[in-house]
């Protein structure tokens, strides 16, 4: 018995040994060296592809979501959205649990409501009430079914930095109206800021939301 | 061009890649199994770790090997998250309470990487880098371990000696997974995923005000993540997280790292049994539910049945823009056919059925093609349990590749297959009897049962993705969901070592005309068909009363 028990503990010896070297391996030399790497060939990347405006201020990452509010006004719970610029997709609360903190990149997440829960079917109700109410103009009228579910839901990670063109595109006029700009103006704004799908077929064609606004204030700044 | 047929197409691009690296991939992790030679930095290990690299170990031996490795493991990692509030590095996170420490301790050593905690407000630089990642490669090379010692107790007669698994476990790190990790942590970054030791800082917004950033060794992680099919993200959203899995690409490469390994090791089984051909009917059984899953998952979620997805149009709920439901349909079904539990959208707000299948994937046993190693030994194990079968029908005594599958070997076999069911159905009962447990539901109905179902599903099949509604961090759920990790992976280590011995001991007796030819089609078919009826007979009240309730209301 003494044997076996020392032979055990042999093997327990050599497991963390074992264990002990392969943390240096893989969980010190290989993130530094691979740090090293792509600090040197992808620096921007690497750090969060973040992007300026034209004052060369940080306004962000090009792959992080913002919100695009009014300021909080007094006894509101949470801000409304500044229609001037493109909005994002919703970014839907989660309760007590796991927490969506609506575009604040210090957590992420999904609101995890399946198909036949309450709270979702009255979020993307009332949602889609105020995509067709806040786009519609005095001489453009959205249709419930012109808005896209993107629109309406909440992406995997509460950060989606992109909307469809059909959203995008659904919200030119109120864009154009608001900022006092020609609705073609606008419409060619989101044409150059549509990305297809890579190589046509991998992933989906969509509009960056962050870098879409940046050109917008930019068009507007030097119209104005 | 539609999304469905994008979705098509890309599917289809994958299947390319998968087929072009099979044969160097696998043909490269079957020399380095077989291989005599030594090079110079593993000579340096295996100095450091005081083994010989070159004694022959039988099967106890070789399981006290895996058993010992992973319970210092799971001590280390434990001790390591109870600490990280007086570590540097750890971004001023402080230590994680016992049951939660205990629950991630286990999942990563078990390659399940279930995560009750939010990666960037929990885990420093330290556990992450140092000890979470590190789980992500040795946890996936003791896997292959396991399975090249199964494979060599078929290939092997009269020895009982399956291997020695110091050197397996080491190979499986340098050889295999840190080149393929290194290359594929750059293609990451090149996409956009983030490579940095930055800590927590504020970052400018464009209406003003600001976002706070957490910095991380993220690519790096990611890649071994996919690669070993760990599935524990750095961030809380996993691989929805634009910083994790930033364009279409990405998610594409991240998918083909899922699968590449565990279909690439069929190769490897065929080589080193003496017949690629055994090997390509194990690779078509997989391959066929691979398909078949992931063709009804894009399906049902273009078909979006469900009354939220109704009014909006679509099933976007969960999913991220750039991916679609495309995109996320193939990451879905890849990541719970293989024991990876990442996820590049959310599971729980898919439809019914799209949720049935992702709890379905994972009940077959991930074997299709399932984990790093796991998914071998799980479907050479349906494979035994499937020839016996066509020899009870026939009335001979059942042969796979030469060896007799004979009163032991099926005993062994079948208490395989009864530990994760027997888990995942006890624990679930006892979870929706007891009166506390269903408050950590954020759904009600059949989807509140389903976030149960799917949690123990998950650990015992050591998966870690969830129907992440539950709020999994109570003391019960940590402790159950830790031990029924524990159980659900090595449990099934100690059968298919002792297993594997017993094979190697055999004669291998000669073909004749009666024996059946597991390297056709029919045998494929024979295979496909016993995995359902298995799976489904066991686990079809269950998902009754769960997804397909939910799916069939919709």
């Amino acid at each position: 018995m003494n044997n076996s028990a020392g032979n055990t503990g042999r093997v327990l010896w050599a497991g963390l040994r074992a264990l002990l070297v392969l943390t240096v391996i893989t969980g010190v030399l290989y993130p530094l060296a691979v740090t090293g790497i792509a600090q040197l060939a992808f620096p921007s990347k690497a750090n969060g592809s973040e992007i300026k405006d034209a004052n060369g201020k940080v306004v962000g990452s090009e792959l992080i979501g913002q919100t695009y509010n009014l300021p909080l006004k007094d006894g509101e719970e949470t801000a409304a959205p500044d229609l001037r610029w493109f909005q994002p997709r919703p970014s839907n609360g989660l309760g007590g649990n796991s927490v969506n903190t609506r575009y604040k990149l210090i957590l992420s997440g999904a609101t995890n409501r399946s198909g036949d829960n309450e709270d979702l079917i009255k979020w993307v109700t009332d949602a889609k009430a105020a995509v067709v109410k806040d786009n519609s103009t005095a001489d453009y009228k959205v249709k419930p079914s012109d808005v896209p579910a993107d629109a309406v839901t909440s992406s995997g990670s509460g950060l989606d930095p992109h909307i469809s063109p059909e959203y995008a595109k659904l919200q030119v006029h109120r864009v154009a109206e608001k900022n006092h700009l020609g609705v073609a103006q606008v419409e060619k704004l989101v044409a150059d800021h549509t990305d297809d799908r890579i190589l046509g077929f991998i992933g989906e064609p969509r509009v960056n939301v962050l870098q879409l606004n940046t050109a917008l204030k930019n068009l507007t700044a030097a119209k104005g | 061009m539609s999304p469905v047929l994008a979705g098509i197409l890309q599917l289809l691009a994958l299947v390319v890649a998968l087929g072009l690296s099979y044969r160097p991939l696998g043909d490269h992790m079957a020399k380095v199994y077989s291989s005599e030679k030594h090079y110079r930095p593993e000579k340096w290990i295996y100095k450091a770790i005081g083994a010989n690299p070159n004694v022959e170990m039988r099967w106890p031996a070789y399981l006290r090997g895996v058993l010992a490795f992973s319970a210092v493991s799971v001590l280390f990692l434990y001790l390591l998250q109870r600490v990280q509030g007086s570590l540097p590095g750890s971004l001023g996170f402080v230590s994680i309470d016992p049951d939660q420490a205990f629950n991630t301790a286990a999942s990563f050593v078990a390659n399940t990487n279930w995560q009750s905690y939010y990666g960037e407000q929990a885990m420093g630089h330290v556990v992450q880098t140092g000890g979470l990642a590190v789980q992500n490669f040795v946890s996936a090379a003791v896997g292959i371990a396991v399975a090249v010692a199964l494979v060599r107790g078929f290939a092997r007669s009269r020895t009982g000696e399956l291997g020695n698994f110091w050197a397996d476990l080491v190979r499986g790190v340098v050889r295999i997974l840190l080149p393929i990790s290194v290359i594929g942590a750059l293609v990451l970054v090149a996409c956009g995923a983030i490579q940095n030791f930055a800590g927590i800082h504020e970052v400018g917004q464009f209406t003003g005000g600001s976002q706070q950033w957490n910095g991380g060794a993220v690519a790096s992680q990611e890649v071994i993540k996919e690669l070993g099919t760990n599935g524990g993200g750095y961030f809380n959203a996993n691989s929805a997280h634009p910083f994790e899995n930033p364009n279409g690409l990405s998610n594409l490469f991240e998918i083909y790292l899922i699968l590449v390994i565990p279909f690439a090791l069929t190769r490897t089984f065929g080589r080193m049994v003496g017949s690629i051909r055994q090997g390509y009917a194990i690779l078509a059984t997989m391959a066929t539910i691979w398909l078949g899953f992931t063709a009804l998952m894009m399906w049902t979620e273009f078909a979006h049945h469900g009354p939220a997805f109704d009014i909006a149009g679509g099933a976007m709920e969960g999913k991220e823009t750039r991916f679609g439901i495309g995109g996320s349909s193939i990451f879905a079904v890849a990541t719970t056919l293989t024991s990876t539990g990442a996820v590049n959208s959310f599971h729980s707000s898919y439809t019914g059925f799209g949720g049935g299948i992702t709890m379905l994937g994972m009940q077959l046993g991930e074997i299709a093609p399932g984990g790093v190693g796991s998914g071998l030994y799980g479907m050479l194990i349906m494979a035994v349990i499937a020839v016996f079968i066509a020899g009870l029908m026939v009335g001979r005594t059942p042969e796979y590749l030469g060896k007799k599958i004979g009163t032991r070997e099926i005993k062994f076999a079948a208490l395989y297959i009864l530990v994760t069911p027997a888990l995942v159905l006890c624990f679930t009962a006892l979870a929706m009897a007891l009166p506390t447990p269903a408050n950590s539901m954020t759904n009600s109905g059949a989807h509140g049962f389903s976030e149960i179902l799917y949690a123990y599903t998950s650990g015992a099949n050591n998966n870690g993705s969830a129907f992440a509604g539950l709020n999994a961090d109570t003391q019960w759920f940590n402790s159950t969901i830790g031990i029924a990790m524990l159980l659900g992976r090595f449990l099934p280590m100690v059968f298919v070592l002792a297993l594997a011995g017993s094979l190697a001991e055999q004669t291998p007796v000669p073909e004749t005309a009666g024996t059946l030819r597991t390297e056709k089609p029919l045998f494929t078919g024979l295979l496909v068909g016993t995995i359902m009826i298995i799976t489904g007979l066991t686990y079809f009240p269950a998902l009754a009363l769960g997804p397909l309730a939910e799916g069939l209301a919709a």
